[in-house]
C-alpha cells in the first residue's frame, strides 16, 4: 500500500490517509493481465458502461415522469415532444436496454466458449448470474413505466405466472399487483423497484470484480499465467484496446438511437394502456423472447404419481433454465477450460448458440403447429446440453494438448482455431 | 467450572456453555426482530384500504337489459358480461349433450360458484354473469350471439376471443380444439331484487371466492 512514486505531496498525503491512489495503482497499473485477451474480452467492460449509461440517462428521465396510470404515457410523450433533448434521452436509455442485453449475452457466451465458469472462478460467475437475473427483473419492470398497450398486458403476462404456484399462487400475485390487476399500486411499485435495482446491480458488480481481481481473467488459452512473461499491465494495454471496441460499439448503438431508434421496440407500446382491451398478440421484448418461448412450449409434465400442469411446468423450466447457469461450473466435468482444447464440446457450444436463437425465433411466433414442436425440441436440447451433455463430454471427449504457457503459445506459431482472427497479432 | 474450562478446550459439547446460550437467544431474537419489521412493510404491497373497497361489490340494474342483449361492467378492474338470453338461446344450450363438443360441458372443473354449477351456468337461466377474460392468454373474447356469419356455418353464437381463435359458447362454456383450457369464470353474484344483481356477493349461504378459481 506504498504510495506511488513520482506523485505530487497533495497525492501522497491523501492517499496515506485514504488509499486510493494506491488502490488505483493496483488494480490498473499493476493488475497483470493475460497479454492474449481478444476482442471477446471487451464485451464486460462494455456492459459496465452500459450500466453507467442506463442509471445516468435513467435519473434525468426520472425527473420528467409521472408514475401514475393516467399521467405516465402521456409524460412519456412530453418527454418525447417538448422536453429538451427528452427525446434522445429516452432514445439512449430505450436502446440501452437493448445493447445492455447485447454485451451481456456476448459476454456469457465468451464465458461459456472459454470455461471461464471454471475454477477458481466458480463464484464470480454466479454472481454474474444474479446480475443477468436482476437485469432482467429491472427491464421488465421499466418496460411497464411507459404505460402503453405491451406494457400492461406484457406486465399482466408476466406477473400472472406467480399465479402457477400452487395454493398460494393467486395471493401472490394480488400481492404483487398491490390491487386486482395491473393497476396504479403496481405501476407506482414497479418504478420505485426500477429505480432501485440498477443499484443492486452496481452492488454485484463490485462483487463480480472483486472475484475478478483475485484470479485475474481468464484468457483464449484457458491456462493459468506461470509468470510476467504471461502478463502485461491492464493499462494502457487493455484501457486502450476497450476504448477502441467500445468506439466501434458506440458506432452500431448510435446507429440505432438516431436512424432506427423504434427497430427494437413493439409499435403496440406507442397505444395507450387499455385494460378491456388485448392486442391480438403479446410479446416480449427481443431479450426476453428464448425464456418466453421455453414458457410457452412445455406441455402437462407427467411424473409417475402427479402431473404437474403445463402453466407451472412453462415456469419452472423457464426460471430452471436460469437455475443451470448456477450450477453450470459443477455440471462440466472436463477440467479444460477453453474450446479450443475441446474438439466435441466445441461443436456442443455452437449447437447452444443455435438453440438460442431458434428459441428466440420461436419465442416471437404464436405457440401454434409447427412453432410448438421447435420450442419443445429447443427446450429439450438447452436442458440436454446442460444436464447431460457436459457432465458426459468431460469424461468421453479427449481434449487436445495444451501448451507449456501463454507466452510460449503467443510468441509461437498461432494456434489454427476458427476464432484466431480476433485475436492480436 | 473447571468442567466447562474443559469443554470449550475440546470444542462445544452437548448442553453448550453459557455464551452459546446468550448467542442463540440474541440471534433468535434478532431474526424476530427483523421478521417483525417485514411484516409492516410486506403487507403494506397488499391491496391498500380504498383499492379494496373499490373492490366491493357492485350493484348493477339489469331491467334494461332486453333480450339477446349484454351489457359490460367492471368489477375489480375485471371486464364483467352479464347478458340476457332468449328461449331459443336456452334451448340450444340445454340441447347440448354431445361433451365431445364441448371440453367440460358439466362445469366439472372450478370455475363456478356451486350455484352456478348447472347447464345454464347461472342462478336464474336467462342471466348469464361471467368474467370476460379468456382463460387462455387473458384476452376480452367478443360477443357473437348470431349463428353463423364470418365465424362459419356451424356457429351457434357465443364467444370468440380474436387472439387465438379460443371459441365459448353463450354459457361461456369453452369448446373443444382450441386453445383456452377452461370454461369462463362466473363471479360470486347474487340478486337484490328481480332487476337488480349484485356482482362480488354471494346468495346466503354461499362462500365462494373468486380467486379459488382455477384460472382467472
Amino acid at each position: 500500500m506504498d504510495a506511488p512514486r513520482n506523485q505530487s505531496k497533495l497525492v501522497r498525503w491523501i492517499d496515506h490517509r485514504l488509499p486510493i491512489f494506491s488502490f488505483m495503482a493496483h488494480e490498473l497499473n499493476e493488475y497483470p493481465t493475460p497479454r492474449n485477451l481478444s476482442y471477446w474480452w471487451n464485451f464486460g467492460s462494455l456492459a459496465g458502461f452500459m450500466l453507467v449509461v442506463m442509471i445516468a440517462t435513467g435519473i434525468f428521465l426520472a425527473m420528467q415522469y409521472t408514475p401514475h396510470v393516467d399521467f405516465a404515457f402521456d409524460s412519456v410523450e412530453r418527454i418525447m415532444r417538448d422536453v429538451n433533448w427528452g427525446w434522445l434521452m429516452r432514445y439512449i436509455h430505450m436502446n440501452g436496454a437493448s445493447f445492455f442485453f447485447i454485451v451481456t449475452y456476448i459476454h456469457i457466451f465468451r464465458g461459456l466458449y472459454y470455461g471461464s465458469y471454471k475454477a477458481p472462478r466458480e463464484l464470480l460467475w454466479m454472481l454474474g448470474v444474479v446480475i443477468l437475473l436482476l437485469m432482467m427483473a429491472t427491464a421488465f419492470m421499466g418496460y411497464v413505466l411507459p404505460w402503453g398497450q405491451m406494457s400492461f398486458w406484457g406486465a399482466t403476462v408476466i406477473t400472472n405466472l406467480f399465479s402457477a404456484i400452487p395454493i398460494v399462487g393467486n395471493d401472490i400475485v394480488t400481492w404483487l399487483w398491490g390491487g386486482f390487476a395491473i393497476s396504479n399500486p403496481t405501476l407506482n411499485r414497479f418504478y420505485s423497484l426500477h429505480y432501485l435495482l440498477p443499484f443492486l446491480i452496481v452492488g454485484v458488480v463490485v462483487l463480480h470484480l472483486v472475484a475478478l481481481h483475485q484470479h485475474g481473467s481468464n484468457n483464449p488459452l484457458g491456462i493459468d499465467r506461470k509468470g510476467p512473461q504471461d502478463s502485461i499491465p491492464f493499462h494502457p494495454y487493455y484501457t486502450i484496446k476497450d476504448m477502441f471496441g467500445m468506439g466501434v460499439f458506440l458506432i452500431v448503438y448510435a446507429a440505432f438511437i438516431f436512424f432506427m431508434p423504434n427497430a427494437l421496440g413493439d409499435p403496440a407500446n406507442y397505444i395507450p394502456a387499455n385494460p378491456l382491451q388485448t392486442p391480438p398478440e403479446i410479446v416480449p421484448e427481443w431479450y426476453f423472447l428464448p425464456f418466453y418461448a421455453i414458457l410457452r412450449s412445455v406441455p402437462d409434465i407427467w411424473l409417475l404419481v402427479f402431473t404437474i400442469p403445463a402453466k407451472l411446468a412453462g415456469v419452472l423450466c423457464m426460471f430452471g433454465s436460469i437455475g443451470v447457469l448456477f450450477v453450470l461450473p459443477w455440471l462440466d466435468t472436463s477440467p479444460v477450460r477453453s474450446s479450443r482444447f475441446r474438439p466435441v464440446y466445441k461443436w456442443f457450444f455452437w449447437l447452444l448458440v443455435i438453440d438460442a436463437l431458434v428459441l428466440g425465433y420461436v419465442g416471437a411466433h404464436r405457440p401454434e403447429g409447427f412453432y410448438v414442436l421447435m420450442g419443445r425440441f429447443g427446450t429439450v436440447y438447452y436442458f440436454v446440453h446442460f444436464l447431460i451433455l457436459l457432465p458426459l463430454l468431460g469424461k468421453l471427449e479427449r481434449p487436445r494438448p495444451l501448451p507449456i504457457s501463454i507466452s510460449a503459445a503467443v510468441l509461437k506459431s498461432p494456434p489454427a482455431a476458427p476464432s484466431g482472427k480476433m485475436e492480436p497479432a | 467450572m473447571a468442567e466447562s474450562g474443559h469443554a470449550q478446550a475440546v470444542g462445544p459439547h452437548e448442553g453448550g456453555t453459557r455464551r452459546d446460550f446468550l448467542v442463540l437467544a440474541a440471534s433468535a431474537l434478532g431474526a424476530v426482530g427483523a421478521g417483525a419489521v417485514a411484516v409492516p412493510l410486506i403487507s403494506s404491497m397488499l391491496p391498500a384500504r380504498d383499492t379494496l373497497a373499490a373492490g366491493a361489490p357492485v350493484d348493477i340494474d339489469i331491467s334494461h337489459i332486453q333480450p339477446g342483449q349484454q351489457i359490460v361492467v367492471l368489477w375489480r378492474s375485471r371486464p364483467i358480461f352479464i347478458m340476457h338470453r332468449t328461449p331459443e338461446e336456452l334451448q340450444k344450450l340445454q340441447a347440448v349433450q354431445d361433451a365431445d363438443e364441448l371440453r367440460d360441458a358439466g362445469s366439472a372443473a372450478l370455475q363456478q360458484p356451486e350455484y352456478a354449477k348447472n347447464w345454464h351456468r347461472s342462478i336464474k337461466p336467462e342471466i348469464l354473469v361471467l368474467v370476460g377474460i379468456c382463460t387462455h392468454l387473458g384476452c376480452i373474447p367478443s360477443f357473437n350471439p348470431q349463428p353463423g356469419g364470418d365465424l362459419g356455418p356451424s356457429w351457434q353464437g357465443g364467444y370468440f376471443c380474436p387472439c387465438h381463435g379460443s371459441r365459448y359458447d353463450l354459457a361461456g362454456r369453452v369448446f373443444a380444439g382450441v386453445p383456452a383450457p377452461l370454461n369462463l369464470p362466473v363471479p360470486p353474484y347474487t340478486f337484490v331484487s328481480d332487476t337488480v344483481v349484485r356482482i362480488g356477493e354471494n346468495p346466503a349461504g354461499s362462500t365462494f371466492d373468486l380467486n379459488s378459481v382455477e384460472q382467472l
